[in-house]
């Protein structure tokens, strides 16, 4: 880099800036106190606290912290329901008190416990947890490995199934880490890590509530998701009748899709929205304006053609049915790259229904057999866990199993 | 089936205590309420655990607190899984951490309270007659030097520290 081309850059950018600064410097800041919205008191995110207890598990219809990780494990060999009750009462102990913005028993850094952040730890069983529980018989039929589905799946073992899961979420980035390490201490006597995986999402304050997030091959995300408080919301989502370890229970399948961003790229904007049936920019159905439009799969063009194509994701992924639907509550990932800059990236598929079988097989056996968006997708971890119900305060998480 | 919660930092416990000892002193006449007030009614143990552990000894901790509005003394305690409890105290000895059994007992302020904690005073069960496992719940009896005891449940943690004060004179660690 040579001396007068630095010199030139500093003429042309940083030195004019300075010059403008130094002349004008007082007015330009009390302009932009002016002109900019109130800042949010800067503690506001960090002690946001989402309540522990409940009927439900928090952090399913919980509004999507920024952050999260999921943490699964392998019971040991030798684990029976009595150590299983002793594990789940000394993480849900855990968990009361880090949500809360409390340190948790034999905290060694409790200070960083102060700011929960909206902090939501939230269980799963897999389907070998009823197994080692002594309750094989109460093991949700649909919560199993999900079927092959060899059309798309590309499984790595290493992101694959789990007896416990612990869904850690909140809107600060120490908070989970912090929660994470308390968690696993806690939990490692009776089994071992299986996998962990970490995502995020829109950092608090940057997106408004309730707005759907893109993911990182730039889509809305997530615009059809029933609406906590709803009907439809209760009856897709939680289970509302039943036995008590069942009743206010649900399931969460997590898939880890791959995003081939390198062949994404080599699509012109018209091929992507053609793909998912949306635009880019709104997020529009092909036949509409705004997000929440609804789509006209009846629509054809000029040639007479599918305004949104019979294969694109929209069409294929479509749930009439508002009862049928999935949440979905995605993280993005984003690995470092290869020694050639290709990305590890993509997302870390949280879907949440009442019923696998009933909700979300019916949906992945159609874009497993047709879907324009596979080429660019590619399914490389999944695992399938019942959310138990929540527990009042001095109960467990798990409990009803056991009674 | 609940395990003990703390609700406030304990530095907040503490001026509560304090304002609780002072609204006690001033609705009675004497301050004679020692009288009608035993020391294990107004002795709670906040957040107790116990180290889970393989081994034959481990350590209780948590937070003495004294609602009342004189001191009491912790003179022993006593546990179900374990025939032998001493109070220990940890002091520097020779430039390493080393811990003692504590003669004088433990003494609670008025209104005030004390920390049993790693690296610390805390209570050492000893010649354990079983492993006492993660999420295990210990009974343990406080003795206070008016002769009433205090019975609480501590639970058990998978806990990393405190390592050093289990056998400072085998030099294992």
């Amino acid at each position: 880099m040579s001396g007068s081309r630095v010199s030139r850059r500093q003429l042309l950018t940083g030195g004019v800036a300075a010059v403008v600064g130094g002349v004008t410097g007082g007015a330009a800041v009390a302009a932009v106190g002016r002109s900019d919205p109130p800042a949010p008191p800067p503690t506001e995110v960090g002690k946001a606290v989402v309540p522990f207890y409940g009927p439900h598990q928090a952090g399913v219809a919980t509004e999507p912290q920024a952050y999260a990780s999921f943490v699964a494990f392998t019971l040991a060999d030798g684990i029976d329901q009595e150590a299983v009750i002793r594990m789940l009462r000394l993480l849900t102990d855990d968990a009361a008190r880090l949500t809360q913005g409390e340190p948790a028993l034999a905290d060694t850094e409790p200070e960083l416990a102060v700011d929960p952040a909206r902090l939501t730890v939230t269980f799963g069983f897999g389907p070998g947890f009823f197994d080692a529980a002594g309750v094989p018989e109460r093991r949700p039929a649909s919560v199993a490995d999900l079927p092959a589905f060899p059309s798309i799946d590309r499984l790595q073992p290493q992101w694959c199934g789990g007896d416990l899961l612990l869904q850690i979420c909140a809107d600060d980035p120490i908070t989970v880490a912090h929660a994470q390490r308390m968690l696993i201490k806690d939990a490692r006597p009776f089994g071992t890590v299986r996998w962990v995986q970490q995502g995020f999402r829109n950092s608090p304050g940057v997106k408004k509530p309730g707005q759907t997030q893109r993911n990182l091959m730039g889509q809305l995300d997530g615009t059809t998701n029933p609406v906590p408080g709803t009907p439809e919301f209760d009856a897709a989502v939680w289970v509302n009748d039943g036995p008590p370890w069942l009743r206010h229970s649900t399931t969460l399948v997590l898939r880890r899709i791959r995003m081939e961003l390198e062949t994404w790229d080599q699509l012109g904007r018209w091929e992507k929205e053609m793909v998912v049936g949306r635009r880019l920019d709104t997020g529009a159905p092909l036949t509409g304006t705004a997000e929440h439009d609804a789509p006209d799969f009846d629509a054809t063009d000029d040639h007479g053609l599918p305004v949104i194509s019979h294969a694109s994701h929209l069409r294929r992924a479509h749930v009439a049915d508002p009862r049928m639907q999935i949440l979905r509550r995605p993280y993005n990932y984003d690995g470092p790259t290869d020694p050639a800059g290709r990305p590890d990236s993509g997302l870390i598929f949280a879907s949440y229904q009442a019923d696998v079988a009933r909700q979300f097989l019916p949906v992945q056996h159609r874009l497993a057999e047709l879907d324009l968006l596979n080429e660019w997708t590619t399914p490389i971890g999944s695992a399938v866990f019942a959310i138990p119900p929540g527990c009042e305060e001095g109960g467990w998480i798990g409990e009803q199993l056991f009674r | 089936m609940r395990l003990p919660r703390i609700h406030l930092p304990v530095h907040l416990t503490l001026v509560t205590a304090l304002l609780v000892g002072a609204g006690a002193c001033a609705s009675t006449d004497t301050g004679s309420d020692t009288e009608s007030v035993t020391t294990e009614s107004v002795v709670t143990v906040q957040d107790p655990w116990v180290k889970a552990t393989e081994e034959d000894m481990t350590a209780v901790f948590g937070t003495l607190v004294n609602t009342g509005d004189h001191e009491v003394t912790v003179t022993g305690a006593s546990s179900p899984v374990a025939p032998v409890v001493e109070i220990h105290e940890v002091v520097m000895s020779g430039g390493a951490m080393a811990m003692q059994e504590k003669a004088d007992g433990i003494t609670i302020p008025a209104g005030g309270s004390h920390l049993l904690e790693p690296g610390g005073d805390h209570l050492m069960l000893m010649e354990l007659t079983q492993p006492i496992h993660p999420g295990d719940e210990v009974s343990i009896t406080l003795t206070f030097a008016d002769g009433t005891t205090l019975e609480f449940q501590a639970v058990a943690k998978p806990f990393a520290g405190g390592e050093e004060t289990y056998h400072p004179h085998e030099g294992e660690h």
